[in-house]
């Protein structure tokens, strides 16, 4: 958590500068311009600006929120400010927030994948029962023999699935939210008619898979490896977003396609690539799971899907594609939650709370809407 | 006589039963300005999508100096060195301005990190926008990073503009750079073109606008029913008679018309 303040300051700084420059700029034309060139210079309103600031960074209006948020709970409840309920929150976050990349890198092509959960908990279903003999596994010459092997062969599972959705979409021109809906439907029954509805305990299991669990203390706060690789993941997919031109091109195809292909960008290979790639990120998160949750469940958490949706949304990367940075996706899943942990901390029932989440999916899409209005 | 550095005879191009292009002869010679005008479906678009590459004639014969060549993709056509300006700009609107004029064709950074971990030279891609946007005279853009969709209709057109004048070696296309903009915008961008003259580009413009057309263009192709109706001159017919000949209802005989370089 420290480490994410620490950012989050730098990143602060970094935009003030940025505005103090606009503010150069402005000033700059008008008084060179002189009275003929005002028709075509907005008047630089305050809530001008601040539109234009979160326009060029869309995460930012997620991480005021979340400020917001901490700083309204902490006040009201010291509980929440304590070094083991922020430990508790962080590790929360850390399916969704892992789900939440691959969800983020789909949404940015302007597309949605509502097949995540499902693909997850096929992969880490498949790895559990790959590692352990049981009876459901038993059509499984392998099971039982090497637990690398178990969450490779996930891994890989989960990748092909993803790769399943890519070619669906791009081969047959199918809206993505289709052919999710569809794979999300296979892949629970697939779950179902191979591995039978049994949970594997974590005492089962070999210690291997449930290796991402275990954590180490920094300072007053607990961080588990599962944690390090959420934020490695976020930190790779942030930097190959930003500087490759892989990256670029799935910003542009998300944008508007037919433009991307006129620049000579081969818009399915980006497509396919990015299902590909959130496959990958899916089979992970199953590790990740299993060490979270401390057993491998078809069960977990059937809202998985659409709380990354959540996520990705109120971290202000927009649904119609091109726009938003992955690390919004991170700042959702911590707002979505510190407001669950918040309220109920001040002993809100449970269904007030997923009413709230509510509320704030619909605010932060008004608030996308809003941004993308700007002009200059 | 001097070789055309673009030319087509009998390009075909139909769409179910619509035939966009029956059979149009096309010449476009270094260093000019050639106008392509015609009526709402006389097959202008169609035409210059054949040179850019987003179509690919069903029959006919093209030639990039001499040799013949056949697009297959936008990309195809960049490799020749023919840039298109589409109508519809074909930029990413969230993009900054060095990203879109680089879309497509980013340049890597030298080294173990960019040829291992494929980053972007972002530092150099911006230096060489701004160096672009510059020598083209575009001073109102002076901010390299923002995003194009903060941009007027004439600044997005700017941007489009120099893109295809930075990579364009050999032939630009414009397909109706004014039709969205306002007189002092258009003004802009016909200085534009006459700039792209000026370094020794070969330009065609698509244009409706008759009067822009008579302003920059040495030669006007005029298209009509999916076939070169005439190639005239601003000098040699009236913009009275070139609307004659995009209607039909005048018949320029071959021998009046300018088929070779001004």
């Amino acid at each position: 958590m420290p480490w994410l303040f620490r950012l989050s300051n730098r990143e602060l700084l970094l935009v003030e500068v940025q505005i103090s420059k606009g503010e150069n700029r402005v000033s700059k034309k008008s008084s060179s311009k002189g009275a003929a060139g005002k028709d075509f210079e907005l008047e630089m309103t305050p809530i001008r600006r601040i539109q234009l600031t979160l326009h060029r960074y869309p995460w930012l209006s997620s991480l005021i929120v979340l400020f917001g948020v901490v700083i309204a709970f902490g006040t009201v409840n010291e509980r929440f400010l304590l070094p083991s309920t922020i430990s508790l929150m962080v590790q929360q976050t850390v399916i969704v927030g892992s789900l939440a990349i691959a969800q983020a890198l789909i949404i940015l092509t302007a597309g949605i994948d509502l097949s995540i959960g499902s693909i997850m908990i096929f992969g880490q279903m498949l790895m559990a029962n790959l590692a352990v003999f049981t009876f459901a596994s038993n059509v499984l010459p392998i099971a039982g023999q090497d637990p690398y092997l178990a969450i490779a062969l996930g891994i890989i599972a989960a990748t092909a699935a993803g790769a399943l959705n890519g070619f669906l979409i791009v081969r047959f021109s199918l809206p993505p939210f289709i052919v999710t809906l569809g794979t999300w439907s296979i892949f629970m029954g697939l779950t179902l008619i191979f591995f039978r509805a049994r949970t594997i305990q974590g005492p089962e299991m070999p210690e291997t898979l449930l290796f991402l669990g275990e954590g180490f203390p920094v300072g007053p706060f607990f961080v588990t490896y599962g944690l390090v690789v959420m934020f490695a993941l976020y930190f790779v997919v942030a930097w190959v977003l930003r500087n490759t031109a892989w990256g670029k091109h799935v910003y542009a195809v998300g944008d508007d396609p037919v433009a991307a292909a006129l620049t000579g960008i081969n818009t399915n290979r980006v497509l396919f690539s990015v299902y590909l790639v959130a496959g990958l990120i899916m089979g992970i998160t199953a590790l990740i799971t299993i060490g979270r949750v401390g057993s491998a469940s078809p069960n977990v958490d059937p809202m998985l899907n659409l709380q990354s949706i959540t996520a990705v949304v109120i971290g202000g990367i927009s649904l119609f594609g091109g726009r938003g940075a992955v690390v919004g996706a991170l700042i959702g899943s911590l707002i979505v939650v510190a407001v669950e942990m918040g309220l109920s901390l001040a002993g809100v029932d449970q269904a007030y709370r997923t009413a709230a989440i509510g509320v704030l999916v619909i605010v932060a899409v008004g608030i996308d809407q809003w941004i993308r209005k700007v002009k200059v | 006589m001097t070789e055309p550095i673009l030319k087509a005879r009998g390009l075909v191009k139909r769409f179910g039963s619509v035939t966009a292009l029956n059979g149009t002869d096309f010449d476009l010679f270094p260093g000019e300005v050639l106008a392509v005008i015609g009526d709402n479906g006389a097959g202008k678009s169609s035409l210059i999508k054949c040179f850019a590459g987003a179509h690919t004639p069903d029959e006919g014969q093209m030639w990039l100096n001499g040799e013949e060549v056949l697009f297959h993709g936008t990309q195809d056509a960049r490799a020749h060195g023919v840039e298109t300006v589409f109508q519809t700009l074909a930029v990413a609107p969230a993009l900054d301005i060095a990203s879109n004029l680089f879309l497509g064709r980013e340049v890597r950074k030298k080294g173990f990190m960019g040829t291992v971990l494929r980053q972007l030279d972002k530092k150099g891609m911006r230096r060489m926008a701004g160096e672009h946007l510059e020598s083209l005279g575009i001073s109102t853009l002076q901010d390299i990073t923002q995003a194009v969709e903060t941009l007027s209709g004439g600044q997005r057109q700017a941007v489009s503009v120099a893109r295809a004048a930075a990579f364009g070696s050999q032939v630009i296309i414009l397909d109706e750079p004014t039709a969205a903009l306002g007189v002092r915008e258009s003004a802009k961008v016909l200085d534009l073109i006459r700039d792209l003259k000026a370094r020794g580009l070969t330009v065609v413009l698509i244009s409706h606008n008759m009067p822009q057309v008579y302003e920059v263009a040495d030669r006007i192709h005029v298209q009509r029913l999916g076939k070169r109706a005439a190639v005239v001159t601003p000098q040699s017919a009236s913009m009275n008679d070139s609307v004659g000949l995009m209607t039909g209802a005048i018949d320029l005989p071959d021998t009046d018309q300018q088929l070779s370089p001004v």
